[in-house]
């Protein structure tokens, strides 16, 4: 399940999980995105970044198929998600998981009853002990405490929402995980928590994960390289160090800006001192 | 592509006898395993170990349930490669330390949650009560500041609120009273024909529609138009905390949002009442005239004889008081939304709910007090 390819220089088709080319999405006249290409490897965690209504959301919906766009090319897996039938997405569908913006759980569910409705939808085979025992152990995985578990969402924090999402988008272990702003509105000790347990999770499940954030802390503690969205388009992917060098002057004011040298620094520190980093570092030169 | 997960016993004879050996193979991941979890379970221990070196690929599922039947049988996972081992490892953790996880909310046995339900429903309407009546005195200090200060009054929004709750009602309540004024003629005619008093129609429909159902039929359509309205704009404001900023910027919400509303709703219920009662009668007139053969001249006629003008002040006196308990309720709910969008919509029901079920419970003592003063 850990295929991951330290060490490729140009991935081949095989260890591309998601491949966007010459996206165009648009609202009436309002144009989106336009000839946008993207590659997400494998195994990778991608950070997409962008200033508000840049887009970062549309291209997920785009991706996962919400949004359909108006041109262009993007499969997942090497599969077109594209005008296919449902049966075929539907296939595709069971490899990802999706963590929206505010949790986006099922009012009326518990956390547990939540956490089983893909579970029940994509594979009704599974007897009810067993998705019992599945949730429970999906809500520990997560860092939930047992008591969330039959608690309804309106009585759970933001952060504990957030988690009670990223568990049911891991419910039918996704290859593929896409995360929507999961640090926004959480305080820095439960966004740093996050991501560590981001971090962990998609070391351990071999995840590939396409990560929405605004938070710059994000970017550095977790992220093997970042996509920036501006223009409608992607100008530049790549680690961080890849995307301080270029001229661009969003990027540029983004990373050095004041709170873009505050994570900076934070970011190196953190890197001299962590061991975890290493694994991650040695991937990034690949 | 992958191979199915399988898994075989094998005795061991040898080793004490102390059970089977079993062997999982294939790709141990949920949309490979197929029946596998229930077959496991049919299998009686005791089961010595379970081994899983010939396990393809698996998935935390997967590792759950070699696991957990690992546990079941209390026997070693043999043959656990790194990946395995790191999956088995995630999906223990925090295991046994905090208690099991519950999946489902705490259910209360039938009688208790009747009880309970009852006992809420009992506190609830206890402090809406108590919550509409010390609103009642906000509202009239309020008023009171505004007539001694009238340079405060927002005649914009005053205005602005006339025209959303009387000028856009015009429509829907007029239609609405020409159709209950030809159905009461239609039906009273049907009934009083067989005595042969087909004429006393004219009696019933004029002092019915001024005395009672103009004035009650529009407070019901003015309730489920703008008390619904009033809740569920206020109620989102606060959600939006545009009434806290209004606060801090020192604009009273009681000023600016909720008087013009209360204001509107006791100003053009009258009127709309009015409205509503003439339309009637000119439905209730026209059937008289189509069906039977009553012309309009004689119908007026006839009207101004058997309808007293007390008529027409009963149904004016009530109309003010249905529009403040309307412009009330909708303002109080709108007020009392907390937390999330769901309580808009709760609150905008129970606007219009409290509403209509004020109003017909005010019809009832104003129908015993105007007898008892003597209009009848």
């Amino acid at each position: 399940m850990s295929e991951e390819q330290a060490g490729t220089p140009a991935p081949e088709d095989k260890d591309i999980a998601i491949r966007v080319r010459g996206l165009r999405t648009s609202f009436g006249n309002q144009v989106v995105h336009e000839n946008l290409d993207l590659d997400v490897y494998k195994g990778e965690i991608l950070g997409v970044v962008g200033g508000s209504g840049t887009g970062k959301s549309v291209l997920m919906r785009a991706i996962i198929g919400l949004q359909p766009p108006d041109a262009g090319e993007i499969s997942v897996f090497g599969q077109s998600t594209i005008d296919q039938l449902d049966e075929d997405v539907l296939a595709l569908r069971k490899r990802w998981g999706v963590l929206f913006q505010g949790g986006a759980l099922f009012s009326t569910l518990t956390v547990a009853e939540n956490i089983e409705v893909p579970l029940r939808e994509f594979y009704p085979q599974i007897g009810p002990e067993l998705r019992d025992e599945i949730a429970a152990y999906k809500i520990r995985m997560t860092g939930l405490p047992p008591e969330a578990g039959p608690k309804f969402p309106s009585e759970l924090s933001g952060g504990m929402k957030k988690r009670a999402g990223l568990a049911r988008a891991l419910a039918i272990d996704p290859d593929l995980l896409f995360l929507d702003e999961p640090t926004a509105g959480l305080d820095p000790i439960g966004a740093a928590s996050f991501d560590e347990q981001t971090r962990q999770l998609q070391q351990t499940l071999g995840l590939t994960v396409f990560l929405i954030t605004h938070d710059l802390d994000t970017l550095y503690a977790i992220c093997d390289r970042v996509a920036v969205l501006a223009d409608k388009k992607v100008i530049a992917v790549g680690t961080i160090d890849e995307l301080l060098a270029t001229e661009h002057p969003w990027i540029q004011e983004y990373f050095n800006g004041p709170r873009g040298r505050a994570a900076t620094s934070a970011g190196r520190a953190g890197k001299k001192a962590g061991g975890t980093d290493k694994a991650r570092t040695g991937k990034d030169e690949g | 592509m992958m191979e199915m997960a399988h898994f075989s016993l094998e005795g061991e004879q040898g080793k004490e006898g102390a059970g089977a050996v079993l062997r999982i193979s294939g790709s141990l991941s949920i949309n490979r395993f197929g029946s596998l979890p229930s077959d496991l379970d049919k299998i009686e221990g005791p089961v010595a170990a379970i081994d899983i070196s010939d396990v393809t690929h698996m998935d935390t599922i997967g590792a759950w349930i070699v696991h957990s039947h690992a546990l079941k049988w209390d026997c070693p996972i043999e043959g656990a490669d790194e990946a395995a081992k790191r999956l088995i490892d995630a999906v223990k953790a925090g295991e046994g330390s905090e208690g099991p996880v519950a999946v489902h909310a705490h259910a209360i046995p039938p009688l208790q949650r009747i009880l309970a339900q009852i006992g809420e429903a009992t506190i609830i309407s206890g402090q809406t009560l108590i919550g509409l009546i010390g609103f009642f005195g906000a509202t009239l200090i309020t008023g009171w500041d505004l007539i001694r200060h009238p340079s405060r009054m927002r005649w914009n929004a005053v205005i602005q609120r006339f025209e959303v709750v009387g000028v856009s009602a015009l429509g829907i309540i007029g239609l609405m009273s020409f159709l209950i004024g030809i159905v009461i003629a239609q039906q009273g005619a049907v009934q009083l024909r067989a005595f042969g008093m087909e004429v006393l129609t004219v009696n019933l429909v004029g002092r019915l529609t001024f005395r009672e159902l103009g004035v009650l039929m529009t407070a019901i359509m003015v309730a489920g138009r703008s008390g619904s309205a009033f809740a569920a704009q206020i109620g989102t404001m606060k959600l939006t905390e545009e009434i806290d900023a209004m606060r801090t910027i020192g604009v009273s919400p009681m000023e600016a949002l909720i008087m013009p509303r209360i204001l509107a709703t006791v100003v053009l219920m009258p009127l709309l009442g009015f409205y509503s009662s003439i339309i009637a009668i000119i439905g209730g007139g026209f059937l008289c005239a189509v069906s039977l053969d009553i012309p309009p001249i004689t119908f007026v006629q006839r009207l101004r004889e058997v309808v007293p003008i007390t008529d027409l002040w009963v149904g004016l006196i009530k109309a003010p008081v249905f529009g403040l308990i309307i412009g009330m309720t909708g303002c109080y709910q709108g007020l009392q939304v907390k937390a999330n969008a769901e309580e808009v919509g709760l609150r905008t029901t129970s606007a219009v709910v409290q509403a209509i079920f004020v109003v017909i419970v005010l019809d009832a003592f104003f129908a015993v007090f105007f007898t008892w003063v003597g209009w009848t």
